[in-house]
């Protein structure tokens, strides 16, 4: 396993995010929800370019107790990274598709260390 | 260009956006297949006529209602003379070139801007020809003025026909044809057929316009003559009676693209207008593939019990969808496999399947969702991509491929 060097980690804010190449391809390394993520820039779909899309809280629905529907909201607790081509949404926490469990981003860990953030390939 | 989040620490800013870097993974797809040595036909791809709208009412005929759009289009905007209902397509800034595509910057070339941004997407796309349609137009059919219709359709058909398709020999069009006055129709086909880059006419289906009505057999009868095709492109109609039930955008579009299509296919197949006009190529675009082998089945079952009430069908009504044309987009890609692959049997896709990418549009296909296939044989591949839509539009790919081209 080598490590490719991302930035420093002041560089990378919250919300914040960086496209590192890795050969022909590309890593996104997004800093969402108080942790560091990496993951391949090919959505599962169609092979979009997920890192480059909008993050956002999960929209879930509110029902009361009575089971009537409320309205929606989002879950602060949960955030997902949308594909820009089509809109598939990822689980930023588990890169597992929030349409359909069975498919997910390709993740790689990521290391900050004395000041710098790094991915392991 | 700020995309709001649920919270602004993750608001997306795309600065410079371009077409080109926004497909930049589907060119690297083109790449890694070899799609450049193959026909890629787009049946089905669209621009946004409210670009350049003030250009095209400019077109409009009559001088009262040129007037009246070229005013009311100054503070109204397309909304002038444009039917609009509700639509989330961007599903709230997520699909990003809905937001972004409208600044991209273009360079001065002496192109026209509509002409340059086509040519990135198709470049990327590896897309040697594209079948351009419009984008809010697709509402026109439902316009409570059939006249309003008429008179953009021909504005419209104009100014592509003038200023976009012969700026460039990749771009072609299946002209808007307004439906709702039959002799417009008519007219329209009489006027345009055979002008440079037209491939055939366009109906969108999204209207309350029968097919067999007596009105349309002599359009259908000259574009059997002439060899053009006819299609007819879905769109969906939030206020249709039945759709309106839908409280989510996602249920409008599923039901609405696939009903009205379905509708007006169940129409021609019953009426007997293979029969009539067996040699006139049909089209059906945008409803993708999953309610083909519904309809077939539901026809098949009940003619066989009702077949006083078709009389004129000589064969199941499968039978004659199985003879039409289908575009590919939005292809369900559904998780069972041998759905799809039992779908392009049933249909006959090896020779009536066509391949559409609908680009921009969010549920946009590339090239890849049909050249991966694992149950398509090479060839199948080739034919559903380009080769199937150079047969049925006769068209000439002499300045893509000046050699020919493989399989074909």
């Amino acid at each position: 396993m080598s490590e490719l060097f991302v930035c420093n980690a002041a560089e990378l804010v919250e919300g914040g995010r960086k496209l590192i190449a890795n050969g022909a391809d590309q890593i996104g390394v997004l800093r969402a929800g108080g942790a560091l993520h990496a993951f391949l820039n090919v959505c599962p779909h169609q092979g979009g370019p997920v890192c480059e899309g909008l993050v956002v809280h999960k929209v879930e629905e509110i029902i009361d107790a009575d089971k009537t529907y409320r309205g929606m909201r989002f879950n602060a607790d949960v955030l997902h990274i949308v594909c820009p081509w089509h809109g598939w949404e990822f689980n930023i926490a588990t890169g597992r598709c929030a349409g359909d469990g069975k498919l997910a981003l390709k993740r790689y860990p990521v290391i900050e260390r004395d000041g710098g953030i790094y991915v392991a390939i | 260009m700020r995309i709001r989040s649920s919270d602004p620490a993750y608001d997306l800013h795309i600065e410079g956006y371009n077409t080109s870097h926004h497909l930049g993974n589907a060119r690297k797809q083109a790449d890694a297949r070899g799609l450049d040595d193959v026909l890629i036909v787009d049946v089905d791809c669209h621009h946004y006529e409210t670009d350049n709208f003030e250009p095209i009412l400019e077109f409009i005929d009559d001088p009262a209602l040129r007037h009246i759009a070229l005013n009311t289009y100054k503070y109204k905007g397309p909304a002038a003379m444009l039917y609009d209902q509700p639509g989330y397509q961007d599903v709230g800034g997520r699909v990003t070139r809905y937001l972004t595509r409208k600044g991209e910057k273009i360079e001065e070339t002496g192109g026209h801007r509509e002409v340059e941004q086509t040519l990135r997407w198709m470049n990327a796309l590896s897309v040697d020809y594209a079948c351009l349609f419009p984008t809010p137009m697709l509402f026109l059919g439902l316009h409570p003025q059939a006249e309003v219709e008429v008179a953009l359709a021909r504005a419209y058909n104009r100014w592509i026909t003038e200023v976009i398709l012969p700026s460039n020999p990749r771009l072609r069009s299946m002209l808007y044809l307004p439906f709702n006055d039959p002799e417009a129709t008519y007219r329209t086909v009489n006027e345009f057929a055979g002008k440079p880059g037209v491939i055939g006419f366009m109906v969108v289906s999204t209207r309350y316009k029968p097919v067999y009505e007596n009105a349309y057999m002599k359009t259908y009868a000259f574009l059997e003559e002439a060899g053009l095709p006819l299609s007819f492109h879905a769109s969906y109609h939030w206020n249709d009676q039945l759709t309106s039930l839908s409280n989510r955008f996602i249920t409008a579009h599923a039901v609405g693209f696939t009903f009205f299509n379905a509708v007006h296919c169940a129409n021609w197949v019953v009426n007997g207008l293979p029969e009539r006009f067996p040699k006139l190529k049909v089209i059906w675009i945008e409803s993708g593939l999953a309610w083909i082998p519904w309809l077939m089945q539901r026809l098949d079952n009940d003619f066989r019990m009702r077949t006083s009430e078709a009389p004129a069908l000589k064969r199941l009504p499968s039978e004659y969808m199985r003879d039409m044309f289908y575009t590919t987009q939005p292809m369900e890609m559904v998780n069972n496999q041998e759905a799809l692959e039992l779908t392009f049997k049933m249909i006959n896709a090896d020779t009536q399947l066509l391949y559409s990418s609908d680009y921009p549009h969010w549920d946009m296909d590339l090239p890849s969702t049909i050249w991966d296939l694992p149950f398509l044989k090479e060839q199948s591949k080739r034919n559903i991509l380009g080769l199937n839509a150079k047969r049925v539009f006769n068209l000439d790919i002499s300045n893509q491929f000046p050699n020919g081209v493989k399989g074909g």
